[in-house]
């Protein structure tokens, strides 16, 4: 941590950026909270441990904080991903955000350009865990049924909050299809249709961007398990056209593109 | 009894398949008249959410049907449909909707026989499926249950 508030404190001292977004202690032991830190004696406040999971680069894209000025956020592997698609979407240029990462040892990397990101990453492991893809591959195998009746009691608990939508790093519409309302394409209250459409809407409009950082599930207050449905279309995704977001600045999202022989099996 | 007749919604692009369907009804071929159809630009253009929209307004299967691969209209549309149309599949499996009540065809508009034979092999299949009462449905908008005012 000492690692972490000395460099803040150079950086925000020497001008280099005038923000420093990063984890501070939450409201109860438990919890860590963003925190803004935009004045060199506030540095010590940072904080860097497991109760630090939410994705903070989410913030990169927020008017109110771009016009903060230059960030430093500090983030893990799936922030670092999360720079990388936003450079690959055209929302964030080079050299405009420097990225924090602390190892294990408390060693605080400094991360300027995308080209360092992703040379960072192709030196990390990426994917799913075997746990993850063996927690697909149980409901996969279950029968249809089985599947429908987990996946209508897990909707049915949502609340329409969209916190999920607010966690998400890569649900950054201005005016999200949620709040189309001539027509309504989703209904506002919390019903078992409704429900099911929003959370379709939201695993297909990530699926081929989702850098799975599973802020989604963390941010729901019904444990709805959400990231289920990003890690099924990314697996998917990958599998069918080979595209792993988050891991380069390339811009090829697999479902704007196409290949003239992509295969399936299910077309008349 | 009555028979059960199924509410079978097909989605089909204006080039290739309408026209298709056209052709079927000119040739005075006889098919299954529980399809309903609604006519879209092409099936880049038909949205996922069509699909579960028309479930949930009481559809028990959908048909989507375009140009083949390469004869598209607008080029490359039923390319990048193909795609969504894999990764949307998967989904709908992950959830444990019933896939078989889901129907994706390329029909040109020369193949009137073909559009027949799709439209009668899905009636079938649904009709013995049953109505797809698992599927949440649209709840009524207050004004019409409640009454104006």
């Amino acid at each position: 941590m000492q690692q972490l508030h000395s460099k803040a404190r150079q950086l925000l001292e020497s001008g280099a950026v005038k923000v420093v977004i990063g984890y501070a202690r939450g409201s109860d032991p438990q919890r860590a909270r963003p925190c803004f830190v935009r004045r060199p004696d506030q540095a010590d406040q940072l904080i860097w441990d497991d109760r630090c999971q939410q994705n903070l680069a989410t913030y990169l894209l927020k008017p109110e904080v771009k016009s903060l000025g230059k960030p430093a956020v500090v983030v893990g592997l799936p922030g670092l991903r999360t720079i990388l698609q936003y450079a690959a979407e055209n929302q964030l240029a080079d050299q405009a955000v420097l990225a924090l990462t602390v190892s294990d040892h408390d060693q605080v990397a400094e991360l300027t350009t995308f080209d360092a990101i992703e040379k960072y990453l192709a030196t990390r492991p990426s994917g799913l865990i075997p746990e993850q893809a063996e927690e697909l591959a149980r409901l996969a195998r279950l029968p249809p049924e089985q599947r429908w009746a987990f996946w209508s009691a897990e909707l049915a608990r949502c609340v329409k909050c969209y916190a999920c939508r607010a966690a998400c790093p890569l649900c950054y519409c201005a005016r999200c299809i949620v709040e189309v309302n001539q027509p309504q394409w989703i209904p506002v209250a919390s019903d078992p249709l409704g429900n099911l459409e929003w959370n379709i809407v939201r695993a297909m409009h990530l699926a081929g961007r989702c850098v799975d950082c599973g802020s989604c599930a963390q941010a729901c207050p019904e444990n709805i398990r959400i990231d289920l449905l990003n890690r099924v279309l990314a697996q998917e995704v990958e599998a069918q056209f080979g595209a792993r977001p988050g891991l380069s600045v390339r811009k090829d999202y697999a479902l704007a593109t196409f290949r003239p022989d992509d295969k399936e099996d299910f077309i008349r | 009894m009555a028979e059960f007749q199924p509410k079978i919604v097909a989605f089909v692009c204006n080039w290739c398949t309408y026209a298709g369907a056209d052709l079927t009804g000119t040739s005075r071929i006889k098919y299954a008249p529980e399809v309903r159809m609604i006519r879209l630009p092409c099936t880049g253009r038909i949205d996922f959410m069509l699909l579960i929209q028309a479930f949930g307004q009481g559809a028990d299967g959908v048909i989507v049907s375009g140009c083949h691969p390469g004869d598209c209209h607008y080029t490359a549309g039923n390319f990048h449909a193909r795609r969504r149309w894999i990764v949307f599949r998967r989904l709908l499996d992950f959830l444990g909707i019933d896939l078989r009540r889901v129907h994706f065809a390329w029909v040109s508009a020369a193949e009137g026989a073909k559009w027949a034979e799709l439209v009668n092999d899905v009636a079938d299949q649904i009709r013995k499926l049953g109505p797809y009462q698992a599927f949440p449905k649209r709840l009524e908008r207050r004004s019409e249950s409640v009454g104006a005012g």
